[in-house]
């Protein structure tokens, strides 16, 4: 569901001097293995057959990232917006150039990817708090304000199975909000429940844009972009075409 | 895969350490278990509840299973094969290497799956690879302390007391069984990832390794058939057959039963009592553990893209 685009808050980050991510001259291959076979290796070693394509998901993409900024990726499927967003946060690693960063990155990297089905809303806001980096005690601290901002009290124990898809989500984007990471990876999320609890989400943003938090954001909501980034990447087949102005960055993505 | 992917190349010099700067995905490698506490404390607690969804029995699986097990394999070669009548206290000495090689079985299988098993996971979010292969170990060993306990209980009834003798080859035992099967199971579970061969692969060797240790028969009866053999030393080399023979030391071996069977049989009694070849099995153990870790450690960034 698109915001409501009255319900986006301006902006709220303030740039500033201090450097949070360094991505340095990035360069990401995939090889497409067909499927996971020993036999098709066998075979294809015996026939000295090229085992696998490869296609280029990041070529040499480097910027810097400044504390407070909130910066915008956008481009069409596959122009490599996600692959970015996962070597940022670790879960790939660049074949070339590197990646740096400066303090704790949690990554809202589509939410709910570690919640169970089996368990309870209670053990999963635990579970999920701890896979993005939570201790213990942080959690016990923060857990009344999940579920308030999840606003599914009464459902807490009830296996997550059960839960509307609504819910879900809700109860997911709360734990994601509320690990106070330095650095916030933002894989369309945006987009997630009905639009009071989107104008919430969107609130959350802005509070910690306020609280200066640095923010990565990738979403096709181009609107919704505009008004909450400070600076906008637009990247294409994996190169970076533009990288600046969010008004222009849009423009060049509807020109190409 | 064209590998330029190596861990030097990406972290930060010095200077930019010193500035606050760090790569990411970088952990603690093999120490991450001890550190991450609290989220393996956490998957543990999850695998333990989704394995019994919806099961009435729940828990009391863990007990049916060897169970059935005890009672097929005593019936068919304790009473129709008449393993029994040389063997006293069958029952217990039959347990005590089941229990092994279940737990050998269930670590080793679910370790190799614990990577493939974690797709949503390992693909999305950057977590110690680590925790899901030690937590597969914990949660079988879990499932092992009913069955530890059926056996003691067992042999209690056959007037086994325990010893200090029993008590230290219990602990090698086990140590030597854990170590050994979380590095086979680290290897595994990271080739696992990119070729899904591995896991039915790991299914056979479970299978073959009740047969292949001396669980169902008398490692004497091994000797009498292949003694002097190059095929007996690796047979009493294989840290299964070093671990059950630990097993039956700690359980079935001082029993009065057997002990007083001893002096007219002295078959009963295993080459190189009480112990064995203990330091042999460790040595292996720990060699297959560091090989384990190695391979896993360094083909752990891979995992998101080959999933």
């Amino acid at each position: 569901m698109t915001p409501n685009l009255e319900s986006v808050p301006e902006s709220a980050a303030v740039p500033t001097a201090r450097e949070m991510v360094r991505v340095e001259h990035v360069t990401k291959q995939f090889s497409l293995r067909h499927n996971h076979s020993l036999k098709e290796l066998v075979f294809s070693a015996l026939q000295r057959k090229k085992l696998s394509d490869t296609f280029l998901a990041l070529d040499d993409v480097d910027f810097t990232v400044h504390a407070g900024e909130t910066v915008g990726l956008i481009g069409f499927n596959g122009s490599g917006k996600s692959t970015l967003l996962k070597t940022i946060s670790g879960v790939l690693f660049p074949d070339k150039g590197r990646v740096l960063l400066r303090g704790r990155v949690a990554g809202l990297i589509e939410v709910g990817a570690g919640f169970h089905p089996d368990l309870s809303g209670r053990e999963n806001v635990y579970l999920n708090g701890a896979i993005l980096g939570m201790t213990r005690a942080q959690i016990d601290a923060k857990f009344d304000e999940i579920v308030a901002f999840s606003e599914i009290e009464e459902f807490i124990d009830t296996d997550v199975k059960y839960y509307s898809s609504g819910m879900f989500l809700r109860l997911a984007f709360a734990v994601a909000v509320h690990t106070e990471p330095d650095i916030f990876l933002v894989d369309e999320i945006l987009s997630v429940g009905d639009e009071p609890f989107q104008r919430k989400c969107l609130d959350r943003i802005r509070e910690l844009q306020e609280a200066g938090r640095t923010m990565i954001v990738v979403s096709h909501e181009l609107e919704m972009l505009e008004r909450l980034c400070t600076r906008i990447i637009v990247l294409q087949k994996g190169r970076t075409v533009f990288d600046g102005d969010p008004t222009t960055a849009i423009a060049t993505l509807r020109d190409s | 895969m064209s590998g330029g992917i190596s861990g030097r190349a990406l972290a930060p010099t010095r200077v930019e350490q010193a500035e606050g700067w760090r790569a990411p995905g970088q952990d603690a490698g093999w120490l991450n278990p001890v550190r991450e506490r609290f989220l393996l404390s956490l998957l543990v607690r999850k695998e333990l509840r989704v394995r019994y969804r919806g099961s009435a029995l729940g828990m009391l699986w863990s007990y049916v299973k060897p169970a059935v097990q005890f009672i097929v394999f005593y019936i068919a070669l304790g009473v129709f094969l008449q393993l029994q009548r040389d063997t006293p206290a069958y029952a217990v000495y039959l347990f005590s290497g089941i229990v092994v090689v279940n737990l050998f079985g269930e670590v080793f299988g679910n370790a190799t799956r614990s990577i493939t098993g974690n797709q949503a996971l390992v693909t999305k979010i950057h977590l110690p690879g680590e925790l899901f292969p030690w937590a597969s170990m914990i949660v079988a060993l879990v499932h092992f302390l009913p069955q530890l306990l059926v056996l003691v209980v067992g042999a209690l009834l056959f007037g086994w007391l325990p010893s200090a003798t029993s008590a230290l080859a219990f602990v090698l035992g086990i140590v030597i069984l854990l170590v050994f099967t979380m590095g086979l199971g680290l290897l595994t579970a990271a080739l696992n990832a990119a070729f899904r061969d591995i896991e039915n692969f790991v299914d056979l060797i479970v299978m073959v390794a009740t047969w292949l240790s001396p669980v169902l028969y008398r490692i004497t009866m091994v000797e009498e058939a292949i003694g002097g053999t190059v095929w007996w030393w690796l047979y009493q080399l294989n840290p299964l057959t070093i671990v059950v023979e630990l097993f039956h030391v700690a359980f079935w071996r001082y029993a009065p039963d057997v002990v007083e069977g001893v002096a007219g049989d002295p078959s009963l009694a295993a080459p190189g009592e009480p112990f064995g070849l203990w330091w042999a099995g460790l040595l292996i153990a720990v060699a297959v553990f560091v090989a384990g870790t190695v391979v896993f450690e360094r083909t752990k960034r891979r995992f998101a893209q080959d999933l």
